[in-house]
This record gives structure tokens, C-alpha cells and sequence, in this order.
């Protein structure tokens, strides 16, 4: 068919207008807007070429660079935990038993749930008045009731399990996914050899999982990066910018305060800090499929 | 035996971690106002509607369900038509070009929101976009497009070409075999990526955040963040509207838990 690749392209417009003007531009634009002077409160100073005034002061910005090591904690703290549980929660997916349909879709459920709406519900759980976790500490002792918002550590550590909780589904699901590429006459051949369930899962079942694995913690480290609904509801940041993490002081500097230059150049940040762990997780995932080549 | 005591110990578990802390807003959205305050807390609720109702008529969450339904709903509709159109290109026609298109559009959809959000309300202001639903509704086509398009893909390439080539050889063109064809057969991989497209723009804050400032237009998810409540806020309605604005998307993703998980794990891993 001759006319096929003018029809193509013909078919591809309408998603390239889309991608194009509020996506791509977009991305080149804020790359640009780093190195200009952009104050939108002050809008007679009008775009002034600033070079990289804008990432040198990032690099003095003690908040800037709290910020930093607060987002790199959430990642490092998050991220293994929910690896944990989805693959708990997968291993028991992937059995076959009655009800198995109904605990699948169960398991869906805080993933479908909006996640301002998962923010307000753990708020409400951290509350210091009628919250559910201080009942659980102190029961009705309410003189002892602590306030785990208000606290920086508490408050850092209020927003991981909220975040754990909600997205521990969409790392089981990759990880049944992956469980279930597994043939099951490697299982057997392991059963008639002997091995132990323990050795079965160390031998078989972990190495062969080492992609979907590594999938999970891309997906999620992408992901994980840009929390901000979490943050914008249950702290706001706060206590002194103990969860103030990258997408949050970027939507801070470029939306309430208007300084669109400062807030661009943390834009660009969190993309090469996404662009270097997704790097280096694909290192990772190939030279691990070498290894499985020649053991 | 043991293993089966063991199986039916972890489901509950498992089922507990999931459902127990929504569970619990759910029950809190239908207590009183002393039921809410008591402590200990009170563990089954009298059944009262009262938050539903001050919800209703003292914070207006009709408007934020009208607002979050028109955008998400429009979103969808077109973000499927445009995203079908192109991944039907991509999965009949192999040219070299549109692969990489794929790969630009995965690359895309793994920048941070902030990266593109000042430009974004840049244009949006410039159009007089802003606090429009035309303005979130073409912010969320560009974002859902690329999850779109991967989805669709895979799935029209499962379709046979064979039925499409008698469908060409019997004179339709290429839209109505599109229409005629390929659709019909591709209805699951269509819902699957309605479903999830829809999910993304009825959750969505960040961006209906930064455009929807007036709140005449604004979504649920901005409505319940931005509850007003200076000294003490109303739980009570809070869990009422997160309530409504969640026993959609539980049913939808009951109703559809297959589709979901496919569609899931299919852009996931061939992601």
C-alpha cells in the first residue's frame, strides 16, 4: 500500500498536536526558563537571561538541599518496603485457591482510591484529637495523645506509610505478573529434585523474578519522586520543611511564589535525578541478565 | 492442611491492610457529630446521613461531582479517540518512525509533573484557558495519551490483520475498518484503557490544582484538599465526600478488576 504512510501520519496528528504543544514544549520551555530571571509577582521585570544563576543558587539553598536528602530518604525508605509487601501479597495471588478473584480485586482497592482522598483519610488516622492510631497506642488516655504531624520525624514517617499503603498494590501486581511467567516444570523439577519450598523460592523463583523486580522498583522510584498530594495535604511541607520533598518546594517556588525561573531549575533537577536512577536501575537490569545467561 | 490454614491467614491479613483504613473513613462519614468526637471511638455508627447532607448544602460537593464528572468524562472520550487513531497507525503500518514515537512517548510520561506544569498554566493563561474545563480537560488529554496509546497498541496488535485486509479488499477505507473492525474486536483493550484513562483524570490533583482556582470549576480531588476549616475541620464531611468521591471508582474497579490488571501489568511489562 503506497498511500499507507501518509495515512499514518494522517491517523497521528491529532496525539502529536496534544503531545506537542502541552508536553513536549512544556518540557523544553522549563529547560529554557531555568537559566531566565522569571518573578511572576513582579511582572515588570519582565524574563531576564540569568545563565545558571538559578542552579548555583540552588546548590547554596539549604532548603533546596534538605529538600533533596528528604526526597532521597522517601525513596530509600518506601521503595524496598513496598517491594516487601507486594511481593508477600503476590506470592499469595499467585496460589491457587477459592477466592482468589475476590482477594485480587480486594487488593485493588487502594490503588483506585484518589490519593487526596487516601491523604485526608491518614490524616485523620494521625489526628491528635480522635485519631485511630493514638487510640491504638494509649487508649483513652488522652493527656498522653501526640500529635505525629506536628513532629518532623513523626511526620516524615506518617507520609511513607500513607504512601506504602497506597501503592504497595501496583508493586504486588507487576511482581504477579512476573510470578506468573514462572513454568511451572521448573517447579516440578525442583519438587522431584528435593528441594525445600525455602530453596525453591532463593534458587527458582527469586532470580527469575529479578526483571519484573527491577520493573517494580522503576515504575515505583518514578513515581516516588514526584509525591506531592501526600505532602500538600498532610503537612504541607511541614513541620519546619522536615517533608518538604522536590515536587513540592518546586510547585511552592514556581505557583504561590511565582519565582517561575527557581522553580524550573527544580524542575530540571527532579528530571536528571529520575533520568539517573532509571539509568542506573537499567544497568543494573542488564548486566543481572548476563549473569542469569552464564552462571 | 497447613497450607491452607496458612493461605487463609495471610488472605485476611492481606485484606485487612487493604481494606481497614478506608473502611474506616467510610464509618466515620456515617456517625454523628458526638459519634465522631467519642472516645473510645465509636465502632459502629448509628447509620446518620447529617455530613452527607452538610456536605451537600453547606460545601457544595454536587458542583465538585458535576465538575470532576464533565472533565474526567470528556477527557476520556477523547483521549481514547485520539489515542485509538494513533495507535492504530502504530500497530498496522510498521514504519521505523512510529516505534520510536512509542519510546518518546514512554519517555514523556516519566517526567515529573513540576517539569511541565509553569509552561503548561503559561499557555493556558495566554488562551484564557485558565478556570476553564477545556483548559484541565486538554491538560489531561496530553497526560493520558501516552498511557493510552501503549495500551491500545498492544492490544489492536492482537487483532488479525487477515480480517482487516478482507475488510480493505471488500472497499472500506481505513477509518471504517478502523470503526467497523478493528474497534468492535479491540472493545476490552478500548474499556481497559477508558477505565484507566478515566481513574488517572477523576484522581488527579496537581494540575487541577494549579488551573482551577476558582472554585465554580473545581474537581473533587481539589475540593477535599482544600477543605475550609481554619481551627477545626470537619471530618465528618471530609469522609462523606472522599466516601462519594471514591464508591465509583471501588465499583468501577470491582466490576473490571481483569481488564485492569491486564491492562496494568500489559503496560507495565511491556513498558
Amino acid at each position: 500500500m503506497k498511500s499507507s504512510p501518509r495515512i499514518a501520519l494522517l491517523f497521528l496528528v491529532p496525539s502529536f498536536f496534544f503531545v506537542g504543544l502541552f508536553s513536549i514544549f512544556p518540557i523544553f520551555e522549563s529547560f529554557r526558563l531555568s537559566l531566565y530571571r522569571l518573578i511572576l509577582t513582579l511582572p515588570w521585570l519582565g524574563e531576564k537571561m540569568v545563565g545558571l544563576e538559578n542552579y548555583t543558587d540552588l546548590l547554596s539553598d539549604p532548603v533546596a538541599r534538605d529538600s533533596i536528602r528528604t526526597t532521597l530518604i522517601f525513596i530509600a525508605v518506601t521503595i524496598p518496603l513496598e517491594l516487601l509487601f507486594g511481593l508477600g501479597i503476590a506470592l499469595v495471588l499467585d496460589q491457587v485457591f477459592r477466592g482468589r478473584g475476590l482477594l485480587r480485586a480486594v487488593v485493588l482497592i487502594p490503588w483506585a482510591i484518589p490519593t487526596v482522598v487516601s491523604s485526608q483519610m491518614w490524616r485523620f488516622i494521625f489526628n491528635d484529637r480522635y485519631g485511630l492510631i493514638n487510640f491504638l497506642l494509649f487508649g483513652a488516655d488522652t493527656s498522653s495523645y501526640i500529635a505525629p504531624l506536628a513532629d518532623p520525624n513523626l511526620a516524615m514517617i506518617s507520609i511513607m506509610a500513607a504512601e506504602i499503603w497506597k501503592t504497595t498494590p501496583f508493586a504486588a501486581l507487576i511482581i504477579l505478573a512476573g510470578l506468573q511467567g514462572i513454568t511451572d516444570d521448573l517447579y516440578e523439577a525442583a519438587g522431584i529434585d528435593g528441594a525445600t519450598p525455602w530453596q525453591t523460592f532463593c534458587r527458582i523463583t527469586l532470580p527469575l523474578l529479578k526483571p519484573a523486580l527491577l520493573l517494580a522498583v522503576l515504575f515505583r522510584t518514578i513515581d516516588a519522586l514526584r509525591v506531592f498530594d501526600l505532602v500538600y495535604v498532610m503537612t504541607q511541607g511541614g513541620p519546619a520543611d522536615a517533608t518538604n520533598v522536590l515536587q513540592f518546594y518546586g510547585y511552592k517556588k514556581t505557583f504561590p511564589e511565582g519565582m517561575v525561573g527557581y522553580g524550573s531549575a527544580i524542575a530540571v533537577m527532579v528530571f536528571l535525578m529520575s533520568l539517573v536512577l532509571s539509568l542506573a536501575y537499567l544497568r543494573a537490569f542488564k548486566t543481572s541478565r548476563l549473569y542469569g545467561r552464564n552462571p | 492442611m497447613r497450607r491452607t490454614a496458612a493461605l487463609i491467614l495471610f488472605s485476611i491479613g492481606i485484606a485487612l491492610y487493604c481494606l481497614v483504613p478506608f473502611l474506616w473513613f467510610v464509618l466515620t462519614s456515617l456517625k454523628s457529630s458526638a459519634e465522631l468526637t467519642a472516645i473510645p471511638p465509636t465502632l459502629v455508627p448509628s447509620i446518620h446521613f447529617g455530613f452527607y447532607r452538610s456536605a451537600l448544602q453547606q460545601y457544595g460537593l454536587l458542583r465538585y461531582v458535576l465538575n470532576s464528572t464533565i472533565v474526567a468524562g470528556a477527557a476520556t472520550m477523547i483521549t481514547i479517540a485520539i489515542g485509538s487513531l494513533a495507535a492504530y497507525a502504530i500497530a498496522r503500518f510498521h514504519l521505523k518512525w512510529t516505534n520510536l514515537y512509542l519510546l518518546l512517548l514512554l519517555a514523556i510520561s516519566m517526567f515529573p509533573q513540576i517539569a511541565i506544569a509553569g509552561p503548561v498554566w503559561k499557555i493556558l493563561d495566554r488562551l484564557e484557558w485558565l478556570n476553564t474545563y477545556q483548559g484541565l480537560i486538554a491538560a489531561y488529554i496530553a497526560l493520558s495519551l501516552p498511557l493510552a496509546i501503549w495500551i491500545l497498541t498492544t492490544f489492536f496488535r492482537e487483532v488479525p490483520p487477515e480480517i482487516e485486509e478482507a475488510a480493505l479488499v471488500d472497499g472500506c477505507t481505513r477509518l471504517e475498518t478502523l470503526y467497523k473492525v478493528i474497534l468492535p474486536l479491540a472493545a476490552p483493550g478500548i474499556l481497559t484503557a477508558g477505565l484507566l484513562v478515566f481513574i488517572q483524570a477523576w484522581n488527579e490533583f496537581f494540575f487541577a490544582l494549579i488551573i482551577m482556582t476558582d472554585p465554580n470549576v473545581q474537581t473533587l480531588p481539589v475540593g477535599i484538599a482544600l477543605f475550609p476549616g481554619e481551627y477545626t475541620m470537619p471530618w465528618g464531611e471530609i469522609a462523606a465526600a472522599s466516601t462519594i468521591a471514591t464508591i465509583p471508582l471501588i465499583l468501577l474497579t470491582l466490576v473490571f478488576q481483569r481488564g485492569i490488571v491486564r491492562g496494568l501489568s500489559a503496560g507495565a511489562v511491556k513498558g
